[in-house]
């Protein structure tokens, strides 16, 4: 469904060579839900911005559904980590979520149903009026949730989408995400550098190594499907998968300092 | 990619010159309308050796840089005052809403009949360019820091030491913000009294040369105004920088 | 209740005490050029509400709106191109930066000479002083929109004309309005100018005419009726701008919060 190939990216400038990314090559299967985690400043974010097309990568390529990526791929939706910058801040909650619809050409009514479904869907039956900034933070993301939702993608890419939100927002919002994806059954790839968050939400955590990234593990997620803030949390194996990848980034840092 | 920039600059502006060079040259406009730029710069140079245009130059920069400091001191003093006074600004905020939008050409027949030309140009100047300045300065007074204001109560600080420190230091950018538009109304204004109600000066040898039909020398002195904008703008804007230079916050323009 | 009085209060008492010094100060008066202001306001009435209204207040304000119509279009338009391209605006910036430096009252005389001393004249001065504002202020605006946002379009499809709807435009508005706003009263001097250059018409024109064949009274009732139609224009201004920028004060009054 989703494949990254040998990509590579280096950004050139002011006469510095910065080679974020050196060789990535993973892939993710139709429907599954993929975390990746990395020490900061590992390149997750230029990764993203590759697969979602708003960046070019220097060498290699990602594919989605074998196509190669070469601009904003169709059926393909991003949420950003800046809630506050990602949302249109002239445009009230429902405008938001309706706008790429509009963009798309659907009709009218069409776009009525989906926005309220979607907007129902984050739990936000009751603010469709309310311009962004009149929201909590929480709040916001959940209006950009619902935009993707709503925009119907194969794919949904999730840049830390939760790193800005306070700790209770966030593990409602986390509760929603694994909801959603279940739900819909799109392929989810899941950004973050927080090592709970990723095992908490995903079926398989990629881990990257520090710049110039590489994979470093690729650790599949065998907790039950239907999770729980408390239980999962608690389950001796939950410690166990954290304390694997955090061993791993450690070893990923230190190996780069070599 | 600097030095692109300037290059690409160069490349317009010599295309612009360049069109306006051809364009009457071959027809496309009538040149009695529209000299070629090279006629331009010759009439303009012709003017460079007169000391008739220089004594022009002269008036003009005069006339703009009194109404100009005029305007900036009152503006700031009154700004300063009615903005730190809560009732002074109260009382004054409709007055000021009121006086500020009236244009200032309208005074025009009336400056005329109570003055001479060169004195109603400067009231002219002055009262366009006094607005600007004011109401930017009263924005910035009221943008203090609630903070740093109950702070500087709690410590008990005089008034004068309040302005000093804290609401000079705040108002300041915006005060920079407001000089830089007053400059370019006053030259503005400038140019119109001497135009319209014949105050020495280079809009006056405008209409000069625009009732003895002598087109180019015209353009060459509407260019002449267009450098001493050009001119007036780069020093505002350079001395505007150097202010925000201090400050942490960029500032823009209020939107009021 | 208190309140309310309290505000008309502050809000009348200067002005009303203005008008009433100004109203006794000249009501013996004597001197030639300062008539009483009673017979300033006599002369209001006999002089503009009649067939001056239509003959002359109107004819000014349909070349005003006119040519600042015609600069909006023309300002943000050629702004959105500029601001969008780096190479044009490094191409045109120098030409723009000296165009807009010339004060637009010298530009009435060569004006004059291509278009005659007609309508058409007046509605060029409008338009060759307003636009420079609008159309400078357009570009900046143009080039600070959020990276985000333009992201959040791109990987959502939203281009071409949807895109310049909602995100160029609406994210430049608070500049363009800033720009309009001083445009407008560069209008409403090139206006003024423009009548009292050559016209038979128009509030310039017929308050200079007063002022030549030394009609003072009806001279100064020009001049409030010049400076009324200022602080009118401004108020429709802000009025027109309260709803297009509600976003951005709403943003603005939330961030002054403490």
């Amino acid at each position: 469904m989703l494949e990254v190939n040998a990509l590579r990216k280096v950004y050139d400038g002011h006469g510095r060579r910065v080679e974020a990314i050196a060789d990535l090559t993973f892939s993710v299967g139709e429907g599954e839900f993929a975390c990746v985690v990395g020490p900061s400043g590992c390149g997750k974010t230029t990764l993203l911005k590759c697969i979602a097309g708003l960046l070019a990568p220097t060498s290699g390529e990602a594919r989605i559904d074998g196509t190669p990526v070469t601009g904003p791929p169709t059926g393909l939706a991003v949420v950003f980590q800046e809630y506050g910058r990602s949302l249109f801040p002239w445009l009230r909650a429902r405008d938001n979520v309706e706008l790429p619809l509009r963009a798309a050409g659907l009709p009218r009514r069409t776009r009525h149903g989906l926005v309220e479904e979607a907007l129902r869907a984050v739990g936000l039956g009751d603010v469709h009026g309310a311009y962004p900034w009149q929201l909590s933070g929480g709040m916001q993301q959940r209006v950009a949730i619902a935009r993707a939702i709503a925009y119907g993608p194969r794919v949904l890419l999730m840049d830390e989408p939760f790193a800005a939100v306070d700790a209770q927002t966030r593990a409602d919002l986390e509760d929603l995400i694994r909801s959603v994806w279940q739900r819909l059954g799109v392929t989810l790839l899941f950004v973050t550098h927080d090592i709970d968050e990723s095992v908490y939400l995903g079926q398989r955590v990629i881990v990257l190594s520090a710049a110039p990234t590489r994979v470093a593990e690729d650790i599949a997620i065998d907790l039950p499907a239907a999770r729980d803030q408390l239980t999962t949390r608690g389950d001796p194996r939950f410690a166990e998968l954290r304390g694997q990848i955090y061993a791993q980034i450690q070893k990923a840092k230190h190996g780069s300092t070599r | 990619m600097r030095y692109e920039r300037a290059l690409l600059g160069l490349v317009g502006l010599a295309g612009f010159g360049a069109v306006l060079e051809v364009a009457p040259r071959i027809g496309l406009v009538p040149a009695r309308y529209a000299p070629p730029s090279s006629r331009i710069v010759a009439a303009l140079a012709d003017e460079a050796g007169q000391a008739r245009f220089w004594t022009a130059v002269l008036e003009t920069l005069r006339s703009w840089a009194t109404g100009l400091a005029i305007a900036v001191a009152a503006g700031v003093a009154l700004g300063v005052l009615i903005g730190s006074v809560p009732v002074l600004r109260e009382a004054t905020a409709s007055t000021i809403e009121f006086l500020r939008p009236i244009p200032s050409v309208a005074l025009i027949p009336l400056v005329v009949v109570l003055y001479n030309p060169v004195r109603s140009t400067l009231v002219l100047v002055v009262y366009a360019a006094f607005w600007q300045v004011l109401v930017q300065v009263l924005h910035g007074v009221a943008d203090v820091d609630p903070v740093a204001r109950d702070t500087a109560h709690a410590y008990r600080f005089g008034r004068w030491t309040r302005v000093r420190y804290l609401v000079w230091p705040t108002a300041l950018p915006y005060a920079v913000t407001g000089v830089r538009l007053a400059a370019s109304v006053a030259l503005i204004l400038a140019v119109t009294g001497e135009l319209i109600i014949g105050a020495p000066g280079l809009g006056q040898e405008i209409a000069v040369a625009q009732a003895s039909d002598s087109v180019p020398q015209m353009y060459a002195l509407v260019v002449t105004t267009g450098l001493i904008g050009l001119a007036a703008n780069l020093v505002t804007r350079a001395g505007e920088r150097l202010v925000l230079a201090w400050h942490p916050a960029v500032r823009r323009e209020v939107l009021t | 209740m208190t309140s309310a009085l309290r505000r008309a209060a502050a809000l009348l008492t200067v002005p009303v005490l203005l008008v009433a010094l100004w109203w006794y100060s000249s009501a013996n008066s004597t001197d030639f050029y300062r008539p009483p202001l009673s017979r300033i306001l006599v002369a209001f009435r006999e002089t503009w509400f009649g067939a001056r209204l239509a003959d002359d207040v109107l004819p000014s304000l349909t070349r005003l709106l006119l040519g600042y119509a015609a600069a909006l279009l023309l300002g943000v338009a050629v702004g959105v191109a500029v601001g969008t391209s780096y190479r044009l605006r490094a191409l045109v910036e120098p030409i723009l930066e000296f165009l807009r430096a010339i004060p637009p009252p010298v530009l009435v005389p060569i004006i004059m000479l291509v278009a005659g001393i007609g309508d058409l004249m007046k509605v060029i001065v409008i338009v060759s002083g307003c636009v420079w504002p609008i159309l400078l202020n357009t570009v900046e605006g143009v080039r600070n929109v959020d990276e985000i946002l333009a992201d959040t379009c791109r990987s959502y499809r939203v281009r071409g004309m949807a895109r310049l709807r909602h995100l160029v435009l609406r994210s430049a508005s608070p500049q363009i309005v800033t720009g309009a706003r001083q445009a407008l009263s560069i209008g409403i001097i090139l206006m003024v100018i423009s009548e009292m250059f050559a016209a038979s018409s128009g509030l310039g024109f017929t308050v200079v005419q007063f002022q030549r064949g030394f009609a003072i009274p009806q001279m100064w009732s020009g001049v409030l009726l010049l400076g009324l139609l200022g602080v009118l224009l401004s108020l429709l201004f802000r009025l027109a701008e309260r709803r297009i920028l509600r976003w951005y004060h709403g943003i603005r009054a939330i961030e002054r919060e403490p």
